[in-house]
């Protein structure tokens, strides 16, 4: 099956191909083939395909991967917005399966 | 067993018969946040201390599912205290991280069991794992296996090495289809309620005539259901293959078709009963597709933001006007 994608250009992944050391854990984490190995060091090869699951960033002992994590969930959103607390979906079971 | 740390419980890598029971009924919500495993760690067939250690979330069905793909080998099962939520959910949160990893490691004794320092980690876990941290701080080496159980004999195999399908979360028509209870029934929690009032309301608005406050009723419960089995029941069985990409945009394709179908179905409504049909059916059945953006698992926070800031006030237009022309039919008489 095809990888299934969400919207364009909207994730706050960002490369700092300076910081990169080219240890490649990132690539180990991320659930989505968003990142490939380019000339030593990484590159972000399938930038729509990013969940903002933030795997990379805290694997990366450089700091060369940094985005927003969070949780792609319009029921945790409107939880917010309303003021009750947790951050996961369903608010008194929790989470996905 | 015994070992050098004390006595470790030992596990059997079969399945009962009540752990699958348990299962289905985590599936359907019953008793969801209390199915657990106590954390620490298990001894799963006769490890020893070159045995791998395998980790996972105090969640029972993610415990079961490694235990289950580990049939017929002997190894370390490391349970985190996640409080019941599964790997990649707790990784969200942070409880399934790497200050809990660390200091299960420490409780345990696991240093004085195994020989080796390297701990298979579910990948899905590394939102809330700093592989380098874990290394510092407890000598441990994390080794991310793949996302999912079933894969990690052949990621045994392969010398720790995970293909790129291993690594890929997948979404596949049956993963779909065990999620959708879970979108049923907050939303039946919700809908049931609100047709039992508006039904109060058609009764009082028909001058308390059974007789005619049976038709604006039916739309009610009609229009409900249809939205329901259209946002949360196809609309995430069907998501491949339906147009747009933000969910709002599928489930307002489906719902509008199914409130079509709903109306031939129900011929001979009236102007205002059928336009309050075609405005709330297809509005509720985008917002409950957009709350499968959750349950989904390629959708971004980010996205989600921009996707709810201009679906969210749509739907609630249609709700609402669907609402609006549905009170003035059942006053009319329309």
């Amino acid at each position: 099956m095809k990888r299934l994608m969400y919207l364009k250009d909207v994730v706050t992944l960002a490369f700092d191909g300076e910081k990169c050391t080219g240890c490649l854990m990132c690539l180990s984490v991320c659930p989505r083939g968003v990142l490939a190995a380019a000339n030593g060091k990484i590159e972000v090869a399938a930038r729509d395909a990013c969940i903002e699951c933030g795997a990379c960033q805290c694997n990366c002992p450089s700091l060369a991967l940094t985005v927003r994590s969070g949780v792609g969930c319009a029921s945790a959103v409107i939880n917010r917005m309303l003021g009750r607390k947790g951050a996961c979906c369903v608010v008194e079971e929790g989470g996905q399966a | 067993m015994d070992t050098p740390a004390g006595v470790v419980p030992r596990v059997s890598s079969t399945l009962r018969p009540s752990d699958r029971i348990g299962a289905f009924k985590v599936r359907w919500g019953v008793g969801r946040m209390s199915y657990t495993v106590d954390p620490g760690l298990y001894a799963l067939g006769r490890p020893g201390p070159d045995s791998y250690v395998f980790v996972t979330a105090s969640y029972k069905m993610s415990f079961d599912r490694l235990r289950a793909a580990l049939a017929g080998r002997d190894g370390w099962i490391l349970v985190l205290d996640t409080a019941g939520i599964n790997v990649w959910c707790a990784a969200g949160k942070g409880s399934f991280g790497t200050e809990e990893m660390i200091d299960r490691i420490e409780t345990s004794g696991l240093s004085d069991i195994v020989s080796h320092r390297r701990l298979i980690v579910p990948q899905l876990g590394g939102p809330g794992v700093a592989a380098h941290e874990v290394k510092r701080r407890s000598g441990f080496q994390v080794v991310y296996g793949p996302v999912a159980a079933e894969d990690i004999p052949p990621f045994l195999e392969g010398e720790l090495k995970a293909t790129p399908v291993m690594r890929a979360k997948t979404f596949g028509t049956s993963e779909r289809l065990a999620l959708v209870p879970m979108e049923v029934i907050p939303a039946l929690k919700v809908a049931l309620p609100a047709a039992a009032v508006l039904s109060i309301l058609a009764f009082l608005f028909s001058g308390l005539s059974i007789e005619r406050a049976l038709g604006p009723a039916r739309i009610v419960w009609v229009a409900l259901g249809t939205s329901v089995l259209a946002g949360a029941v196809l609309t995430p069985l069907l998501l491949p293959w339906l147009p747009g990409r933000a969910f709002s945009a599928k489930g307002l394709v489906v719902g509008t078709a199914a409130a079509f179908c709903a109306l031939f179905a129900g011929a001979g409504l009236g102007v205002l009963s059928a336009l309050s049909v075609l405005l709330s059916v297809p509005a509720i059945a985008a917002f409950l597709a957009m709350n499968f953006t959750g349950s989904s698992t390629f959708t971004s926070l980010s996205g989600v933001q921009r996707e709810m800031g201009w679906a969210l006030p749509l739907e609630a237009v249609g709700t609402a006007a669907g609402l609006a022309l549905w009170v003035a039919a059942a006053v009319g008489g329309g």
